[in-house]
């Protein structure tokens, strides 16, 4: 009897120690615990280009992650992209005029969306839009501005 | 004439084979319902499945992410990339090496285990003597041996993962100096839920179900001599591990195949 019940306890530790592993891999190496934002409000933002934009890309304060993007689609009335943005509860106070910019974490990284505060007295609720916005750089564009700049200065010679 | 008769008669023998497989498998899953009635049945075989091939899982886990922390290393650094060391030896765990390598290991310590004690059975004529007694074999030994090889297959992947993740931390921040918090931040931003993790799993689960059926089918169909319960056990191994390579191909293709 003793030694059925050693080998019932191995198997409790075992079931213990594989669902132990299940927790471990959905939230420390998933992203199951940063998936959701502590009662996020939403912003809404229109861009015309959002280059690698993604959704559940950061938003980002001075370098700080205050929230992740929700959805995006495309208005069909004026063929901008429209980004919701999820933005953490606890940072209610971010000026109205604030900006949103699509900047890339190094020069081939990931892109998110930083917003840069304003200086408006009100700020900004559940729903508002954000009005001031700067689209995602595209290399190809700028290179291909770059090559373009380039042979007409060579031509001028 | 001779080589078409070996040829058909190798076709139809492992066709039949085949059917005879499938005809067990739903024999053992009409027995299933044993193991709801009587669960100590259970517990032991998954003390005997499970627990005991924890050891080699466990040990076999560390290394491996020890030694995928140190190559990927050694190959991000030459791009300035080891930032994402994390992600890296997380995704390879997760999407392949834990549930392959991990089914690998289970079909040569537990599957060549089952095939041999059924085998045995077989040969000493113990199962024939349980069904003189009224008692059906495939719900009294197969049943429980089938269902705890499934069930401890997709938690020992699932430790294999876990375990190779801390391996990998282990070389990667300790050893090689790689930054803790963007080991961990590459991992959480890369490594999607449903995605990798998810997919892992459903891969486990398919090969605990394929090894567990061909260990249990091979000894019970194993020639009842000496030499046929250890022919048994060899193609237990060869057939449950190619098996495993092979459906570990189909499912990636289904799952990562159409990005």
């Amino acid at each position: 009897m003793a030694q059925r019940q050693v080998m019932e306890a191995w198997v409790g530790i075992f079931v213990v120690m594989g669902l132990a592993a299940f927790g471990v891999l959905a939230l420390k190496v998933g992203n199951l615990s940063s998936a959701d934002v502590a009662d996020a409000y939403q912003i809404e933002a229109r861009f015309d280009n959002i280059g690698g934009l993604k959704v559940r890309s950061r938003v980002t304060l001075s370098g700080v992650r205050i929230g992740r993007v929700k959805e995006i689609y495309v208005d069909p009335s004026d063929y901008r992209a429209v980004v919701i943005l999820d933005i953490a509860g606890r940072y209610t106070n971010l000026p109205a005029d604030s900006t949103a910019v699509i900047q890339t974490a190094g020069i081939l990284g990931e892109q998110y969306v930083a917003l840069d505060p304003g200086g408006d007295e009100s700020f900004l609720k559940d729903g508002d839009k954000i009005m001031l916005t700067q689209s995602a750089l595209v290399l190809e564009d700028l290179i291909g501005k770059f090559l373009y700049n380039k042979s007409d200065s060579g031509d001028g010679k | 004439m001779r080589l078409f008769t070996l040829i058909g008669g190798g076709v139809i023998a492992r066709v039949s084979r085949l059917g005879r497989a499938s005809v067990f498998l739903y024999r053992v899953f009409l027995g299933g319902w044993q193991i709801f009635t009587r669960p100590s049945l259970l517990v032991h075989q998954i003390y005997a499945v499970g627990v005991l091939t924890l050891t080699i899982i466990l040990v076999a886990g560390l290394f491996v992410g020890m030694v995928l922390s140190f190559q990927g290393y050694n190959t991000l650094v030459d791009f300035g990339a080891e930032s994402s060391l994390g992600l890296m030896v997380a995704l390879s765990l997760t999407r392949e090496l834990g549930p392959v390598l991990a089914a690998l290991l289970f079909a040569g310590r537990a599957g060549s285990a089952l095939t041999a004690e059924i085998g045995l059975m077989k040969a000493t004529q113990q199962l024939a003597g349980m069904e003189m007694m009224a008692v059906n074999p495939i719900e009294r030994v197969v049943a429980p041996r089938f269902f705890a090889g499934f069930f401890s297959l997709t938690l020992l992947a699932a430790l294999f993962t876990a375990v190779g993740v801390f391996g990998g931390h282990f070389i990667g921040v300790t050893v090689l100096g790689v930054d803790a918090g963007v080991f961990w931040s590459s991992m959480q931003e890369g490594v999607d839920f449903n995605d990798d993790i998810v997919s892992g799993i459903v891969k486990s689960i398919v090969f605990g179900f394929v090894v567990t059926w061909i260990a249990v089918f091979e000894g019970y169909d194993a020639v009842p001599t000496a030499e046929g319960v250890s022919r048994a056990t060899t193609r237990t191994v060869v057939n449950a591990s190619l098996a495993v390579l092979a459906l570990d191909f189909i499912l990636t293709s289904l799952m990562f195949g159409d990005v």
